[in-house]
């Protein structure tokens, strides 16, 4: 579903972010990616995203060679992902409901078909009762649910996560985990940076470890 | 979520299935968006269309004092006379022949004779010299006239000049006056002050424009989260674009509304007044406001012009936002 071959990333400022980068994974697995901040966990999922395009090397993802991709095919290119992110960036002045109807609204769908989507998201994540409220007057772990409830809404085949535990407390992060696995059982491709370690070692995924814009060791495959 | 029999593909279109219905249905989720969006800033959003409602009333004013005044001179056409100043030497007999011969032309409709005492006696009247003119009583220096009533129609200009050349070469006639020829040079005047009022408009449209441009500026900047968030999750430019459009649009139709407003409560003021101006040159002239077609017209100019002014500002702004 993901695949990276010899990816480099050079910035502009002559930072090199990744280097001759190999990564495989498959449809319907789960990985973490792992590594100190300024590794290059951010930049390969920026890649992934089409946020940024690759200096060197071929990134494909869901069948399609991004540096192929033409710059008005990214936006239904991105349609088939979801992100969630450290500071879940959430659009404060909306309501729980409309931050996650937010895919669906962009993505075309009646008004009827958004409500059910939204309220089955937001009942699998357990906010359902909140949905009205604002997210300023949720708590830090009710945020980042709403912000995986938005990213999982319009039934993206890709599920990619910034150190989504990044601000919470072990227990939160916990949960947290578990919604992924919940999602990644049901046929979503998961792939997490995180560098919470000791979260992640008894979990059984495969974890992809980032040094200096390099893979430490295993060969980049997961699935 | 995703179905296993699926291809691993991703499709890279918007899903087929009813494209009308799912047209229709962003644009109305975009319409009573941005409703909502600018009643959520009531005064800042009616600020932004006054001032707009303002450029639009100065040329809508304008035009409609143009309106009347063409409308108040356009009656006067109906005076389509020409004056035939006889020679000195043509006394009131001999002026009544011209006028019987010049009777019997097809061009001409009627012709009738202002003797040499009656032309005094009116020019004594009406000019206010009287005094002066006492001192001609024995030697009247005023001409005997013969007004002629033309049978070709006065908007015919190269037939009234044809006319006026016929009965200025009659030996007995001085000099042929079109009494129409300062109504025409009124109306040459007015076609200024027409033009006026349209490079008046252009430059107000103009204004109009750049408000808009910039208001949308700073609603692209203060919605920038928001913004990248929308691209993140697979929103097109034109997704991102619709609703500073519509904003764009709503703010240029309710600008409209509050000109036509303002252009009325204007007519309302001078109507009084002129009506008090007329009655003393012994006239009933009502001020005419604007008429349907144009009460309709200004808001949808209004809107139009927001449209465009939106559409050029977001195009540069929307593209210098991409998410990080």
């Amino acid at each position: 579903m993901i695949e990276f071959h010899d990816v480099s990333k050079r910035y502009p400022n002559g930072h090199e972010a990744l280097r001759n980068v190999s990564l495989r994974i498959e449809e319907g697995a789960m990985a973490f990616l792992t590594g100190h901040s300024g590794a290059g966990k951010s930049t390969l999922l920026r890649l992934t995203t089409l946020l940024e395009r690759c200096t060197r090397g071929q990134v494909l993802v869901g069948g399609h060679n991004l540096g192929r991709l033409s710059r008005r095919r990214i936006p239904y290119f991105r349609r088939n992902i979801g992100v969630v992110f450290q500071n879940h960036r959430l659009l404060m002045d909306r309501t729980v409901f409309d931050n996650v109807a937010l895919p669906l609204i962009i993505a075309g769908h009646g008004h009827a078909d958004v409500g059910r989507r939204v309220r089955a998201a937001l009942d699998k994540v357990g906010l359902l009762d909140h949905a009205r409220a604002f997210p300023i007057t949720l708590s830090g772990g009710e945020q980042q649910r709403v912000g995986i409830a938005r990213a999982v809404v319009h039934r993206p085949r890709i599920l990619l996560a910034d150190e989504p535990t990044g601000n919470l407390d072990p227990d939160l992060s916990r949960e947290i985990m578990g919604l992924f696995e919940s999602f990644n059982h049901v046929g979503v491709t998961v792939l997490i940076a995180t560098h919470d370690i000791s979260l992640i070692t008894d979990l059984g995924y495969d974890i992809l470890t980032l040094e200096n814009g390099s893979f430490v060791h295993g060969s980049g495959m997961a699935g | 979520m995703a179905d296993p029999r699926e291809p691993a593909r991703f499709k890279l279109s918007s899903t087929g299935r009813g494209r009308l219905r799912a047209w229709v249905t962003r644009h109305l989720q975009t319409f009573f968006y941005t409703l909502g969006m600018l009643s959520r800033t009531p005064l800042a959003s009616l600020l932004t269309a006054a001032v707009i409602g303002m450029a639009l009333a100065l040329p809508a004013g304008l035009y409609v004092l143009l309106d009347n005044v063409q409308d108040a001179t356009r009656g006067w056409d109906g005076s389509n006379e020409i004056s035939l100043f006889l020679s000195l030497d043509v006394d009131d007999g001999g002026a009544a022949r011209v006028a019987g011969r010049l009777r019997d032309w097809p061009e001409v409709d009627d012709a009738r004779v202002i003797s040499r005492a009656q032309a005094l006696e009116e020019f004594r009247d009406l000019s206010g010299f009287a005094d002066v003119m006492d001192a001609f009583a024995d030697d009247n220096p005023l001409p005997a006239v013969v007004v002629v009533t033309p049978a070709v129609d006065a908007g015919n200009g190269v037939a009234m000049e044809k006319l006026l050349g016929r009965v200025d070469s009659l030996p007995e006639v001085d000099f042929a006056q079109f009494d129409l020829a300062w109504l025409k040079r009124l109306y040459a005047i007015l076609a200024i002050v027409e033009r006026g009022v349209l490079v008046v408009a252009a430059l107000l449209a103009g204004a109009v424009l750049l408000v808009v441009g910039n208001t949308l500026r700073l609603g692209i900047e203060n919605r920038r989260q928001e913004i990248e968030i929308a691209k993140l999750f697979g929103a097109t430019d034109a997704f991102i674009r619709r609703p500073f459009l519509y904003s764009g649009l709503l703010y240029g139709a309710l600008g409209g509304v509050i000109a036509l407003v303002l252009v009325w409560v204007c007519v309302l003021l001078l109507d009084e007044p002129i009506q008090r101006l007329t009655a003393l040159y012994s006239g009933d002239y009502r001020l005419q406001g604007l008429g349907i077609l144009a009460s309709v017209a200004l808001p949808a100019l209004g809107a139009l012009l927001g449209l465009l002014g939106s559409w050029l500002s977001v195009g540069r702004h929307l593209t210098a936002i991409e998410p990080s």
